[in-house]
């Protein structure tokens, strides 16, 4: 209900009433939005003025192919103080031009455009001295958007047909337990069917207690989080310890595709990855087209967006849910396999570590859509990558700041933009037939 | 919206003060739904673990045998009843946050990470100030605890408030966040115990330890002074929740954030304000752990206690001494669960999966009804109204 934001919250009574009143408040709250957004945008301009760049020295070396890759880039080695200097202008000159007259409507564009030259400059002064491997960073933050743009089609699935769904962190770990299991004990591909069939079930569990018993959908998120995290941590601890064979999966080889892997820097990054990364774009492709696209697709968001009117239409409001829930649940379990099928062939406890919760973040930044959820996904795998990669070389970063990066990208942006998305309207609402 | 409201939810906005003594013990319709479905839900959830412990290749004795350690680990000596009230303590005050979230209709998973910031406070405090006397020194640390807590519940509630930011990912974030400040802190010069290269603090000085009451009568019993902050605390909120004015404007924002805001009472000062509260109730529950229990912090010394906080609020039906009832059940469990684990040799995990069924039976009472066939007619919780309100 109160989707607008907090910006209506506390206005005095009056400005409901009277319009011109009315505008001349909002016309108020744009100004200081834009004021804020200036003034941020001067700080980061500061700090990598008064910061960064004073304690830079030498040149910053970015390698942008692999030793075998069949066409060679040069590595890109930029002076450190004299660009961070030229970005910290930029950043003041943006952040200057914001504060005094505001960029309007493309302010968010803007502050976007910021933030990242703000995250070069931190590459360039965390690197200055050394060599950064730029193309590995950028092929694993593709391998690491992969589960978080999974979770959030997963949330995207359930919540358009009106359930939430905060349980995908359960689903991603359900699956990646699964998935090494019985990878270990059959195969690569058995475990990746077992993982999605897992992630269907609790999907299922979910579904049930949700339509058929109206328990509050949040509740049962949380349920599923702590059951099982707490089963597979028990399972481990009871049966794989002792059973090492068992948590030894295959992994899931790269698989490069002839002429376009060629491709220097874009072949690594999209044409040369698992299955479960190919899967992944499939799988966003695909559920969108469903989705806006299909007749079960209009049938599930009317479900999602207002069930009385489809039920009066003589669309199942229950089975709809249900389909779209498990389908969702399936994309989860899928999702939860690449932890351990696409990645280390081993099962650790509670290893997804907030993934699903991310993946819930990227669902809001894309705006309940798929393609958009896959672009924050691949913000939020950047920021996951770079904490990586950036621990590797010797940074003045600590690393417990460092591996705080995607959780602190998350909490901006669900503060950032969660007033301006629209969810389903009928999310989280029981339906119950007159 | 409205429709969300139980009979008994309008009744308290309504009528909040001339309710009887049981009504207000229990947030439920009757007696029997507030203590037959918990009751019934526990039993469940126990016979699901066995059916868990026999997929894991033990035979039914086995089970049986760790049932009874449990049994014996929670209650079955002085020692094992001082072990579940020790594990009860921070379990009530992370209960007691959690619950007066629920109150106002949010969802504080983010105890834990509180919990973790007032235990470093806390500790801090502890050991880097020296010669003060004890009735001083821990109410100082304990109040620093408090003021931690406070301060990381401000966040998600500033930004809940502010941006609409829903409070279960950001205090999910901060969870993440808080674990890794403390092993950061505690790799500092300033907390880091001399001479040791692991990630330890220096231990809390004598004067602002929680004393342990029954030391005198048997060393071994560790029960300690926190347990009475603890009581107090279920009694505060008690107070603040049903008779005074701020506690009202919560209950009314949980119920209807629009009513509430259409009636004058500013939701964003409530937001902002209940879950500074549930950060300081956490907060306190960690730097009862610092100070009662480990005398130092480690990496994440709260072992869980936030989320445990979430199963004790619903068993408790958001409801201070149902709160405090459920925190001594799961005190209980964890205390028989170490048992358990060494005598039975079954996990201690299986101690979450337990609590986790309980709260799913606890949320969806309408399942445990058909399970046992119940005729009382019961409703399910209702706590959260999707991702905008």
């Amino acid at each position: 209900m109160s989707n607008q934001g907090s910006d209506y919250q506390e206005l005095p009574v009056e400005s409901y009433t009277s319009g011109e009143s009315k505008s001349k408040v909002l016309n108020k709250n744009k100004i200081r939005r834009a004021r804020i957004i200036g003034v941020i945008l001067l700080i980061l301009a500061g700090v990598v003025m008064f910061v960064l760049a004073p304690a830079a020295e030498g040149n910053a070396t970015f390698g942008l192919s692999f030793p075998d890759d069949r066409f060679q880039l040069d590595a890109l080695s930029v002076p450190s103080t004299g660009s961070l200097y030229i970005l910290a202008l930029v950043l003041g000159f943006l952040g200057g031009t914001q504060f005094l007259k505001g960029f309007q409507s493309k302010s968010t564009i803007i502050l976007g455009i910021s933030f990242a030259l703000f995250v070069v400059a931190v590459m360039i002064w965390a690197t200055a001295g050394q060599e950064f491997s730029l193309i590995s960073m950028l092929v694993s933050t593709i391998a690491r958007c992969t589960p978080i743009a999974l979770g959030a089609l997963s949330g995207i699935l359930c919540e358009r047909a009106g359930v939430v769904n905060i349980g995908i962190e359960g689903m991603l770990l359900g699956g990646a337990f699964t998935g090494v299991v019985m990878g270990s004990l059959v195969g690569g591909w058995v475990g990746l069917i077992s993982a999605t069939i897992v992630g269907g079930m609790l999907a299922l569990l979910l579904a049930f207690l949700a339509i058929n018993f109206r328990v509050d959908q949040i509740i049962i998120g949380v349920v599923i989080n702590i059951l099982v995290l707490g089963l597979t941590s028990f399972l481990t601890a009871q049966v794989l310890v002792k059973r090492p064979e068992w948590n030894d999966a295959p992994i899931f080889p790269a698989i490069k595709i002839p002429i376009l892997g060629d491709i220097p820097i874009l072949g690594p990054m999209f044409f040369d990855q698992t299955i479960l990364v190919y899967g992944m774009f499939g799988l966003v492709v695909f559920t969108t087209y469903m989705l806006f696209r299909s007749r079960w697709g209009l049938r599930t968001r009317s479900v999602g967006e207002n069930p009385k009117a489809a039920d009066s239409l003589g669309i199942s409001v229950a089975k709809t849910r249900y389909l779209a829930v498990i389908y969702g649940g399936m994309v989860g379990g899928f999702a939860g396999a690449w932890f351990t099928l696409g990645t280390v062939g081993r099962f650790d406890e509670g290893m997804t570590g907030g993934r699903g919760f991310i993946g819930l973040a990227a669902m809001i930044f894309g705006a309940w859509n798929p393609i958009g959820a896959f672009g924050a996904a691949l913000i939020f795998g950047f920021s996951d990558s770079l904490q990586q990669k950036l621990a590797l070389i010797n940074t003045p970063i600590p690393t417990e700041f460092l591996s705080m990066t995607p959780y602190l990208v998350t909490i901006i942006v669900v503060a950032g933009l969660v007033g301006r998305a629209r969810p389903p309207a009928a999310d989280g609402q029981p339906f119950e037939k007159q | 919206m409205n429709k969300n409201l139980t009979a008994e939810e309008k009744n308290e906005l309504v009528n909040p003060k001339e309710r009887g003594f049981t009504q207000r013990l229990a947030t439920a319709t009757d007696w029997r739904t507030a203590l037959l479905i918990p009751a019934l839900a526990v039993l469940t959830a126990l016979i699901i673990g066995v059916v868990i412990i026999m997929v894991t290749g033990s035979s039914f004795s086995d089970a049986m045998e760790a049932y009874k350690a449990l049994l014996q680990g929670s209650v079955g000596s002085l020692r094992a009843i001082s072990e579940t009230l020790t594990a009860a303590t921070p379990l009530i005050l992370s209960g007691l946050s959690v619950a007066l979230a629920f109150r106002a209709g949010l969802f504080n998973i983010g105890a834990e990470g509180q919990a973790l910031i007032g235990g470093m406070f806390a500790v801090w405090v502890g050991f880097s100030i020296t010669g003060l006397p004890l009735y001083i020194h821990l109410p100082l640390a304990v109040l620093a605890g408090i003021v931690g807590g406070a301060i990381y519940g401000f966040v998600p509630g500033i930004l809940k408030a502010k941006t609409g930011a829903h409070e279960v990912i950001t205090t999910i974030m901060l969870n993440y966040i808080a674990l890794r400040l403390v092993d950061y802190f505690l790799k500092t010069s300033i907390f880091q115990r001399e001479g040791r290269n692991d990630p330890v603090s220096k231990n809390v000085e004598a004067t602002a330890e929680l004393p342990a009451f029954l030391s005198s009568v048997d060393p071994a019993l560790r029960v300690h002074a926190g347990l009475f902050v603890a009581l107090a605390a279920a009694f505060f909120i008690y107070w603040l929740l049903f008779r005074t004015t701020i506690g009202f404007e919560f209950r009314a924002v949980g119920a209807n954030p629009s009513a509430a805001r259409y009636a004058g009472i500013s939701v964003t000062r409530v937001y902002i304000l209940v879950m500074m509260i549930a950060g300081a109730l956490a907060g306190t529950a960690g730097a009862g752990q610092v100070l009662g229990v480990l005398g130092r912090a480690t990496p994440g010394f709260t072992a869980d206690l936030g989320f445990d906080g979430i199963a004790v609020a619903l068993l408790g039906r958001s409801n201070p001494w149902g709160v405090v009832a459920a925190a001594i059940l799961f005190g209980g469990l964890r205390a028989g669960g170490q048992q358990m684990q060494v005598s039975a040799n079954v996990g201690i995990d299986l101690i979450a999966v337990i609590q986790g069924l309980i709260i799913m039976f606890v949320a969806a009472p309408a399942l445990i009804a058909a399970i046992y066939r119940l005729k009382t007619p019961v409703a399910s919780t209702q706590i959260s109204k999707g991702w905008a309100s």
